[in-house]
């Protein structure tokens, strides 16, 4: 029971309810917010967040950050793999 | 699609392919076999399909795949349950579409819909629990089926239906958690896995904890993964790194979603809504200790095994039948005595054929089965 | 029940004079002919039922969908379609608005279209005897000496050309649903397709095999060609045009968009010298996302697979009932 989606939130529907809608590549739903909102984090600051959607909940802020150092990780192997490559062929 | 196409770019895969088969081929001729690696849940499965990744790697590295299928892994017997439910005709009974293809030892919830059982889908059991509000002289029951990923979801749910005085809705319990039946595995004598890729949806829930302490105890690597291709890929290469340095810890692949300490709000609603049973059934796998979950006494208005009764018998497989050895990962898909004839996805005997991340419909569709069927002939275990 | 006829069907659709009071349409055979170049065309005939729920869908309805559909049954035989039939079966207390409403869609469809529904009937049966309304309608049409198209045409070498986005009509029928609750600008692609048929024939005498890829999707279609045509169909993954929105409501709800019924698609095998043609065909038609997204290949025995992005190679098998959402 895996199947999660990134949305972004877009408008906030029932504070009360902690309701919010998303939208996945144009396609919007109203999703619940009880699992990313607390204190610290109130409802309205959560307008424009990334978040992991399963079935109609919002279960994780998606972390930009982390994203980008993924990504980062994933060219710096592509670049060390590319090296390793034309070291092959070098010696060749 | 952001934080999707970024994880799908296939240039950034042949790096990765090459960089797997390079740490793989050392380890493999060390092991004198191919690498194990296990990927526990179901949507891992169905990505690794989806996408072919599986045909892209060298016989270095194995993937052999895991349990971590919650409809797979339903008993017959808890189908027959809920079809028992949704024949009661005061009772609307809600599902997520993956339940409704089941077999159950007399017909599949489809198939009790098309006998005229009132059986809906659902997105998310929040449209449940709306249903149950429209309809205030009908009984609504979910189905509340998957690992720790969906239970915040269904105890929110719960909550809800409290705090709005619901007296018409409740839940037919089927949640399982992942700890357990990892241990399983891992104290079963023949399992030999040599790296996890860890359910990324579960850890959000869950946190890194529970991984952790098992990747110590048994001292395998373990790696938390997202569902994207490229996450996949980038799991196997730090998994074959820990294997390598001989270090095996749990990392965490998938850190743009899960956080160290899981999702505190959803621990804490699941806490207060569900316990552990002593024992639960696992099709093919038999019962395991406290791996499943029930509805707390505060909340036992909303269990409908406590409101309705249902037959709860236990129903063995079809003796033909070997999905607990392919769910354990002892034999392959096509080394089953039935698969591809008779069980199909048309026509299927068990769980493992028609849910679309079971591996046996995954290497149906993947492979042309007539040349799966003559390797069944040739690699057929011994017993 | 003569009111309704007279009011709704004949008031509609009697453009021309086909013996608008007797029991049957008459038709002059020379307006059939005159269709045919040289002796020796076929009559193309036709008939399909629309059972379809919801009756009313973002971007059409049933009766849009029931002239279109057998408008274009017709044309992927390579027949130029003239006329149909429309007969309705309406359960009893259907909205007199809502069925005003259809058969004002039919005769729009059918003027796009550019045939004439020349005959019709309508029943009204009790409650419950029918979900509000079944349409089934008839056509025939004329296939000019020496088109020949068929499923079982399909050549080693030959490319397979879409005129556009898939999955769209399946994926506006999902996200219309009520209890799904997603909120989409999503539309049905629903629309007669002659016309581009027309102007692909023209463009080409190498059209082997066509047909439009409504109920179970291109996947479904590709395998009935394989299978007429013995051979292999292997599709490329990157070369499939989705539009954004069906690719959300697919990633949401765990659908395959190769398995959704498309209603203004047609899925063409071709010689590959004629794919260039075929494809400026289209875009000139104004299907600008029309594109070349498999070939045939020699195969042992029938199959349909595709290329993954990541280079693997999975089967597309044919679906054993419909497409069910997951979450898993």
């Amino acid at each position: 029971m895996c199947l999660g989606i990134p949305g972004q939130i877009v408008e906030i529907i029932d504070a009360e309810k902690k309701l919010g809608k998303a939208d996945v590549s144009g396609v919007k739903r109203v999703i619940n917010l009880a699992c990313i909102v607390d204190e610290d984090n109130p409802i309205q600051s959560t307008i424009g967040q990334w978040v992991l959607i399963h079935v109609g909940f919002a279960m994780s802020k998606i972390d930009e950050q982390e994203a980008s150092r993924t990504l980062q990780l994933l060219n710096e192997l592509g670049e060390a793999q590319r090296e390793i490559l034309e070291m092959e062929l070098k010696q060749q | 699609m952001k934080y999707v196409d970024e994880f799908r770019q296939p240039e950034k895969a042949e790096a990765l392919f090459k960089a797997i088969d390079n740490l793989a081929a050392p380890l493999s001729d060390k092991l004198a076999r191919a690498v194990h690696i296990m990927e526990f849940c179901g949507g891992h499965t169905h990505a690794i399909f989806r996408f072919g990744l599986e045909q892209r790697l060298s016989k270095s590295v194995e993937l052999i795949h895991g349990p971590g299928c919650p409809v797979c892994v339903l008993p017959m017997g808890r189908v027959d349950d809920c079809v028992a439910l949704a024949e009661r005709p005061e009772v609307i009974f809600t599902t997520f579409g993956d339940a409704m293809r089941v077999p159950g030892s007399q017909k599949s919830l489809l198939q009790a819909k098309a006998d005229g059982a009132d059986i809906r889908m659902v997105y998310s059991p929040l449209d449940a629990l709306n249903l149950a509000k429209k309809n205030p002289d009908r009984e609504v029951i979910f189905f509340a089926l998957g690992f720790e990923t969906t239970m915040p979801s269904t105890a929110l749910t719960v909550l809800q239906a409290a705090e709005g005085n619901i007296s018409n809705f409740s839940l037919f319990c089927n949640h399982i958690t992942t700890v357990p039946i990892l241990e399983s595995l891992l104290d079963s004598p023949t399992f030999n896995i040599d790296g996890f890729v860890v359910p990324g949806h579960v850890s959000m829930v869950v946190g890194e904890k529970p991984f952790a302490t098992i990747a110590e105890r048994y001292k395998k690597p373990m790696v938390i993964t997202g569902f994207e291709p490229l996450d996949i890929l980038q799991s196997l290469h730090m998994l074959l790194v820990q294997l390598q340095s001989g270090k095996p810890c749990l990392e965490n692949q998938y850190a743009r979603v899960v956080q160290k300490a899981g999702n505190i709000p959803g621990l804490m609603a699941m806490q207060k809504v569900f316990e552990l049973r002593e024992k639960f059934d696992w099709r093919g796998l038999g019962e395991i200790d406290k791996s499943g979950v029930k509805i707390t006494e505060e909340y036992a208005a909303f269990d409908a095994e406590r409101k309705f009764a249902v037959p709860n018998l236990k129903v063995d497989d079809p003796h033909e039948c070997q999905c607990g050895e392919v769910l354990k990962g002892e034999i392959k898909p096509w080394q089953c005595k039935v698969f591809g004839a008779p069980c199909t996805p048309q026509n299927p005997l068990g769980a493992l054929m028609v849910s679309s991340e079971g591996a046996c419909a995954a290497y149906y569709s993947f492979g042309n089965t007539k040349e799966l069927l003559d390797k069944r002939q040739e690699a057929r275990p011994t017993k | 029940m003569k009111d309704l006829i007279e009011e709704y069907l004949v008031g509609q659709f009697a453009g021309k004079s086909f013996a608008p009071l007797e029991d049957q349409a008459r038709i002059d055979l020379s307006e059939i002919i005159k269709h045919d170049n040289m002796q020796g065309g076929k009559l193309a005939f036709t008939t399909d039922s629309y059972v379809i729920f919801p009756l009313f869908f973002p971007g059409g309805d049933i009766g849009r969908l029931a002239v279109a559909g057998t408008v274009n049954d017709l044309s992927v035989g390579g027949a130029k379609p003239l006329y149909l039939s429309c007969s309705l079966i309406i359960e009893e207390g259907f909205a007199l608005d809502d069925l005003r409403k259809i058969v004002a869609s039919m005769h729009e469809t059918a003027r796009e279209a550019g045939v004439a529904i020349v005959t019709g009937d309508t029943k009204v049966v009790e409650k419950g005897a029918a979900d509000k309304l079944f349409i089934n309608t008839a056509g025939i049409g004329l296939i000019p000496f020496g088109v020949e198209i068929s499923a079982g045409a399909a050549k080693v070498g030959d490319y397979i050309i879409i005129n556009g986005t898939i999955g769209d009509h399946g994926a506006s029928i999902v996200a219309s649903r009520q209890d799904l609750a997603l909120e989409t600008s999503m539309q049905s692609d629903c629309r007669p397709l002659n016309h581009l048929i027309q102007s692909m024939l023209v463009a080409s005498s190498e059209i082997h095999c066509l047909r439009d890829a409504t109920r179970g999707g291109v996947a479904t279609v590709l395998n009935e060609f394989a299978e007429a045509s013995r051979v292999g169909i292997r599709l490329y993954e990157n070369a499939l045009p989705i539009q954004d929105e069906t690719r959300g409501i697919c990633e949401i709800l765990g659908l395959d968009p190769l398995y959704l019924a498309n209603e203004g698609k047609i899925v063409a095998v071709v010689a590959a010298e004629s794919a260039g043609a075929i494809l400026d065909a289209m875009k000139q038609q104004g299907f600008d996302q029309a594109a070349i997204i498999g070939e045939v290949i020699a195969a042992e025995s029938p199959q349909v697979t595709m290329k993954t992005i990541f280079g693997g190679e999975k089967m597309i098998d044919l679906l054993t009932g419909d497409q069910l959402p997951r979450i898993c």
